[in-house]
């Protein structure tokens, strides 16, 4: 930890940033400076050292560079502002020269709004024609009662407060209230809206979550064959599940909690133990 | 901050839970969540963990007068933080309802109970006795906070050293641990508080209620008792009507329960005591587990790299006769001929072709999707260090690179091989291949 603190205080003091290229899986801090591989290229690997460069670099930036949470631009700077391990994603078209997504993989529990994440919420308030929605951030997010599939000034959703909401964030940023919408662009409910009755609601931390949602999840495919299950994910660390019964619902959540702190030998080991009880 | 609101949904899984004697971590009705006491490098210092609410004590004491109607008589002194690191709903620095009620509870079970000998305090009748202030922290809250706080209150009574004192005629002296050692407080006996909460108007009835659980019940009993089954303080709030038969029956579990807390109590300070006596390590940096998270955790899976040249040899040579690879080549004119569907290339004039496609390489869509097929050319493949990566074979005949799953069979990789030559942009390159290849047949 203090050689990383040391790292981190060496790269401010200086105003030494480092290659992002160089970094990737490795631990970053907050305030840490990073060059992106194509400035690097253009300047020659003498002088990136010495000089940040920008991201819009005029012509010579073709390569499109997505900041992923946990990164900021701040004004010709990338700056980091998570402490976690730095991930890199190649575009989809191909690799011709470090374009794609970088952000930081860190684990948290406090959730922080980002436009387009679904994410379960409370309905806390009434109020006029929205509904106070509490997603776990700083602030309640804003959901109109027109923004459901098939809602119309006079036919107006049936939600109570207290109702579990899956919705999709549309304005979210540091100045403003956030604001969920339960319809896709379509005008389609998409599986967003009201959630039932049943089932029950638990925490996660945000890393789990990500983890779960991954494409080809394991832990989720060991978990469908165990017992038929309706479960949905929210961005901001909520799971709902509902099974059969009120035991199964209860190992479920339970399962889904240990994961994050079993190995894939221990999770098979209890997936079988279940599987045969 | 706001406290995070209970839905609908949460409350009524709950109470049917609740309703077929199920809780949420798989509890009995009557279960404590494990109990752990640790203690810091200090005398008198201990944290209690009652599953995950975590409070964490904290004794000192100080010579003060006495207050004028007691003369005789040592001052004790509660306090309980809820801070808004347990909770982000608890609000720093204003007295809540909550924290009243807790700490006025504290104080009738630990100073009303007389289970501190105060009389032994005194150092000099009517001018100096010793308070003894106990700070109590609550580090998480995951409900229950009453009984994890007067476990470690009374733990920490219990672990406390004060310095020794000797008086002889007017002359008081102060000793140092380490001239005289210090001397632990007279415990009569141990009260440590049991609660029970009550659901559907008393019908259910559970021991040591979660944080949810607490926001669903209808009333709560708090039992203070030691191990001797005296009570201490016994208070009901919320409101509920209980019968007699209930609280009894309260009161027979709350002696059981107690008799195991004590119990343990008993073992940690054992334990302690030994630790230091020995001279082995003990502070709170010994008890943390390690707990890894490692839902992040790649797998290494092992790659037998010893015979990897031979096979890459074998499955290039499976892979070499494209078969319908490539269609006749169009012939547009001498010179210039069109292979599959790509654009027009002329390979009669090498050098310009390859310009072409090095500007094609930057721009166009085709050009990018060859390139994820294709890798540096420094990278060699047996010798790219990481286990982890895919195996890079390199196909010396052309400077074509084809990136090989390690667990692939070789139908499946021949595809990909035959799917980067079917590339229209690369036109040139098949066409030479068979160019060359006539000769070598």
């Amino acid at each position: 930890m203090t050689e990383a603190a040391a790292v981190a205080a060496e790269s401010l003091a200086g105003s030494k940033a480092r290659a992002a290229r160089t970094v990737l899986g490795q631990v970053v801090l907050p305030g840490e400076e990073l060059l992106l591989p194509e400035q690097e290229d253009v300047e020659g690997p003498g002088n990136a050292g010495e000089r940040p460069l920008r991201l819009n670099a005029g012509v010579r930036s073709r390569v499109r560079v997505v900041c992923g949470p946990g990164l900021r631009r701040c004004g010709d700077r990338l700056l980091v502002t998570k402490c976690g391990r730095l991930r890199h994603k190649e575009p989809s078209g191909g690799s011709s020269g470090g374009g794609g997504v970088y952000w930081v993989d860190s684990q948290q529990k406090r959730y922080v709004p980002v436009k387009g994440d679904h994410v379960i919420g409370i309905v806390t308030a009434k109020s006029g024609d929205i509904f106070k929605v509490d997603v776990g951030g700083s602030e309640p997010a804003s959901l109109s009662y027109l923004a459901f599939e098939g809602a119309t000034k006079r036919n107006r959703p049936n939600v109570q407060v207290g109702d579990l909401i899956y919705g999709q964030f549309v304005v979210a940023n540091k100045d403003m209230e956030p604001e969920m919408v339960c319809i896709d662009s379509c005008g389609r409910a998409n599986g967003m809206g009201v959630i039932g009755q049943d089932g029950l609601l638990f925490k996660v931390t945000l890393g789990l979550i990500r983890k779960l949602l991954a494409p080809n999840c394991e832990i989720l495919q060991e978990l469908g064959k165990l017992y038929p299950l309706e479960i949905v994910f929210g961005m901001n660390g909520r799971i709902w599940v509902k099974a059969k019964t009120i035991q199964q619902t209860l190992i479920l959540a339970n399962v889904l909690e240990a994961c994050e702190h079993m190995t894939a030998d221990q999770r098979k080991q209890i997936f079988s133990r279940l599987a045969e009880s | 901050m706001k406290e995070t609101p209970l839905s609908n949904c949460e409350r009524r899984f709950l109470l049917r839970a609740i309703e077929e004697k199920k809780r949420l971590d798989g509890r009995q009705t009557y279960d404590y969540r494990s109990i752990k006491i640790s203690f810091g490098t200090d005398y008198g210092c201990c944290m209690v963990e009652l599953g995950k609410t975590r409070v964490l004590g904290q004794v000192s004491c100080e010579l003060v007068s006495p207050k004028l109607n007691r003369a005789t008589e040592g001052i004790l002194f509660f306090n309980l933080e809820l801070s808004q690191m347990a909770a982000p709903a608890f609000e720093p620095g204003r007295q809540s309802d909550l924290l009243v009620k807790l700490n006025r509870l504290l104080e009738r079970c630990l100073r009303n109970s007389k289970c501190i000998d105060t009389e032994s305090l005194c150092v000099v009748a009517g001018e100096k006795v010793w308070q003894i202030r106990v700070d109590l922290h609550l580090l998480n809250h995951d409900g229950n906070i009453i009984d994890a706080a007067s476990i470690a209150a009374i733990v920490a009574l219990c672990h406390f050293r004060r310095p020794d004192v000797s008086v002889q005629g007017d002359e008081v002296t102060l000793y140092t641990p380490e001239e005289r050692d210090p001397v632990p407080l007279s415990v009569h006996h141990l009260p440590i508080c049991v609660s029970f909460a009550f659901f559907r108007q008393g019908t259910f009835l559970l021991v040591d209620p979660s944080e949810r659980e607490e926001r669903v019940m209808d009333g709560l009993l708090v039992i203070a008792m030691n191990k001797h089954r005296e009570i201490c303080t016994l208070q009901s709030s919320g409101g509920i009507m209980l019968l007699a038969e209930q609280v009894l029956r309260c009161s027979k579990i709350a002696g059981v329960k107690v008799a195991e807390i004590t119990e343990l109590i008993q073992k940690a300070l054992e334990n302690d005591q030994k630790v230091r006596k020995e001279g082995g390590k003990f502070g709170f940096a010994e008890s943390i587990a390690n707990q890894r998270i490692t839902a992040f955790r790649m797998e290494k899976a092992p790659v037998d790299t010893s015979d990897v040249e031979e096979r890459a040899e074998e499955i290039i040579a499976e892979a070499e006769p494209p078969p319908e690879v490539v269609s006749d080549p169009v012939l547009w004119t001498p010179g210039t001929a069109q292979i599959g569907e790509g654009v027009e290339n002329s390979w009669g004039d090498l050098e310009d072709s390859e310009k072409e496609e090095e500007e094609e390489e930057g721009g166009s869509d085709e050009a990018i999707v060859l390139d994820s097929v294709t890798v540096d050319p420094g990278v060699d493949g047996p010798s790219a260090g990481s286990r982890d990566a895919p195996i890079v074979l390199s196909d010396s005949e052309e400077e074509d690179m084809v990136i090989l799953e390690p667990g692939k069979d070789p139908q499946t990789i021949r595809t990909q091989t035959v799917r980067a030559k079917q590339e229209p942009v690369p036109s040139r390159k098949p066409a030479r291949r068979r160019r060359k290849k006539r000769p070598a047949q």
